[in-house]
């Protein structure tokens, strides 16, 4: 079973986003990228799926996104048996305002799943810089495959695949998929493994990413970005000052107030 | 025209907010508010408060299964044209936006705060990188799509009882062809404790950083005699069980205080729990999201403030 695994670099949200000065988009130029979280889930339960059926996984990613190499590195390390950046041959797609629309990622990635196709597309369910939709499904409905998105586990048997889709509150479907399918992952069976910084770079000096160039189609039509801002947060919360013990004991204060003390 | 959901034959609260939203642009526009009802026929009744219930009946549509219901959809927007597909920005927004957008050519706006039409045009406000920029959007063209998060609108003007008019459509040929099934509904794991019922929350977010310093909190929670809760990427880390899962795809919770440290306040965050009575946020990020919910807040470290609360509640 071969099992595609895009996957991408999101600014970390740890830190202040900063936008441009004419606030039409965000500074890419000072902030820090890391791994997309859901990414990583799937990337995990990909790994998940190789340790039980011996499956091939490839990580794929797109030659210009921040720290590709370094993600990609990173993914060989924890048990990936390929590595692929997909440079776009028009040179055309570039990012925008948060980043590479989805439009535009997923028509490099479909071109690169036509060339080399996949049983499973396994990717995170969502991005923190999505702006138009989501990858997975988008992936999907441009090769014309299955798709289940939000999924809690994936499993093989006989040739199709168990998917868990959880839904709010915890609920969850289990669904038969045929295979080839896109699955958007929300969480992985195990938490993400750890790849010892020795193993990240020795996949570094044995090389082994391989780039590519795919021609990327006609860009659809999509949102138009008029303005990018910060949420007014200021003018809600109260804010508590002083050290620590001070603002502890303004807390306690407020519950003390509402009965909710013990003794 | 809005995306009914629904499960136990009990249509989603999500839905009635996304109806009223969906009224109110159709004024602006001149149009009516249908629902395109996928499933069992006999849910147009709590549909009332639309004009139009657009109704697809067939066992694959029973319950929601991903592939019968696009396809499912796409014969009612090809049948309908509407101007403005509306869809909660949950699992089934997140599962078929994206794909509709492709086939059925139309922009897809996501992770939707705010909804107007102006002078004909669809814009919208976008909640993205986890609430801390705001994206302001067109969608152009003659239609469109967007996702739309929920508890931010009233479900009231949604439910109406006036009666819409009910309009089957024929079950498209590709619902007898799906290339996946439904083989089972697992029902929540009802699990150790309901934290929806508890009246005081100690909610824990990435702030703590670590499974080790869990239970810096855990004693806080226990010194208090109230459940510890938290965000999700606590929960996706493992170091809580799902149902102390709070936000959009775990519980929604309504305590008299709930404590949020180290909590960001993304979106679907902050739909599980803005509309506790007392919100107290700790995160040392002042423009974290979370303090536009929040009724009180500190940007003193966690790790300083919680050991300080625990030696002040045990006296």
């Amino acid at each position: 079973m071969r099992i595609v695994v895009p996957v991408k670099a999101v600014p970390d949200l740890v830190e202040e986003i900063d936008l441009t000065a004419d606030e039409t988009g965000i500074d890419r130029e000072y902030l820090t990228f890391v791994l997309g979280e859901w990414d990583a889930q799937a990337l995990e339960e990909a790994l998940l799926l190789k340790d039980a059926s011996g499956a091939e996984v490839v990580a794929v990613g797109l030659a210009g996104d921040p720290e590709i190499d370094q993600i990609l590195y990173t993914a060989l390390a924890k048990g990936a048996d390929a590595a692929v950046k997909l440079a776009d041959a028009s040179g055309a797609v570039s990012p925008g305002p948060a980043g590479i629309r989805i439009a535009d990622r997923a028509a490099l990635v479909a071109g690169y799943l036509e060339a080399q196709p996949a049983d499973l597309v396994i990717s995170g369910v969502q991005a923190a810089d999505d702006l138009d939709g989501q990858l997975p499904p988008t992936l999907a409905a441009l090769l014309d495959l299955p798709h289940v998105s939000v999924a809690v586990s994936v499993e093989a048997e006989d040739g199709s695949v168990i998917v868990r889709q959880e839904f709010a509150g915890g609920r969850s479907h289990e669904l038969q998929v045929q295979m080839p399918a896109v699955i958007g992952v929300q969480s992985a069976r195990q938490p993400p493994r750890y790849a010892p910084i020795t193993r990240i770079k020795q996949a570094m000096q044995a090389g082994g990413l391989t780039e590519l160039a795919v021609s990327s189609p006609a860009m659809r039509r999509g949102v138009v970005v008029r303005r990018m801002h910060r949420p007014e947060t200021s003018g809600q919360a109260e804010m508590l000052e002083g050290s620590p013990g001070e603002v502890a004991d303004q807390i306690v204060g407020l519950l003390r107030a509402r009965g909710l003390m013990k003794g | 025209m809005v995306l009914a959901e629904h499960t136990g034959m009990q249509v989603s609260e999500g839905t009635y907010e996304l109806i009223g939203k969906a009224h109110e642009l159709a004024s602006a526009l001149g149009g009516l508010t249908e629902v395109a009802l996928l499933g069992p026929a006999e849910l147009a009744g709590q549909l009332g408060g639309a004009d139009v219930v657009v109704s697809v009946d067939h066992p694959a549509l029973a319950e929601y299964l991903p592939e019968a219901y696009e396809r499912a959809l796409l014969e009612v927007l090809a049948q309908r044209s509407p101007r403005l597909l509306l869809i909660s920005n949950g699992t089934v927004g997140l599962d078929l936006a994206a794909a509709l957008s492709v086939r059925w050519d139309a922009p897809l706006a996501a992770y939707v705060s705010a909804l107007e039409i102006d002078d004909g045009v669809v814009t919208a406000t976008a909640q993205i990188l986890g609430g801390k920029v705001l994206a302001e959007l067109e969608l152009p063209g003659e239609r469109a799509i967007a996702t739309v998060l929920g508890g931010a609108l009233s479900v009231e003007t949604g439910r109406g009882a006036l009666g819409a008019q009910v309009v089957p459509i024929t079950p498209p040929a590709g619902l007898d062809a799906l290339r996946m099934s439904l083989r089972q509904v697992v029902e929540a794991d009802g699990g150790d404790l309901d934290i929806s019922s508890a009246e005081m929350l100690v909610s824990v977010g990435r702030g703590i950083e670590s499974q080790e310093n869990m239970e810096i909190v855990a004693e806080l929670a226990d010194a208090l005699g109230v459940p510890l809760s938290a965000s999700r990427p606590v929960v996706d880390a493992g170091w809580l069980p799902k149902t102390r899962q709070v936000g959009q795809s775990g519980l929604k919770v309504k305590p008299r205080v709930y404590l949020a440290l180290g909590i960001s306040g993304a979106p679907e965050h902050l739909e599980g729990m803005r509309n506790a009575e007392l919100i107290v946020a700790c995160n040392t990020d002042p423009g974290a999201p979370i303090f536009g919910v929040a009724h009180y807040g500190t940007t003193v470290d966690l790790f300083d403030l919680v050991p300080e609360l625990v030696g002040k509640v045990r006296g």
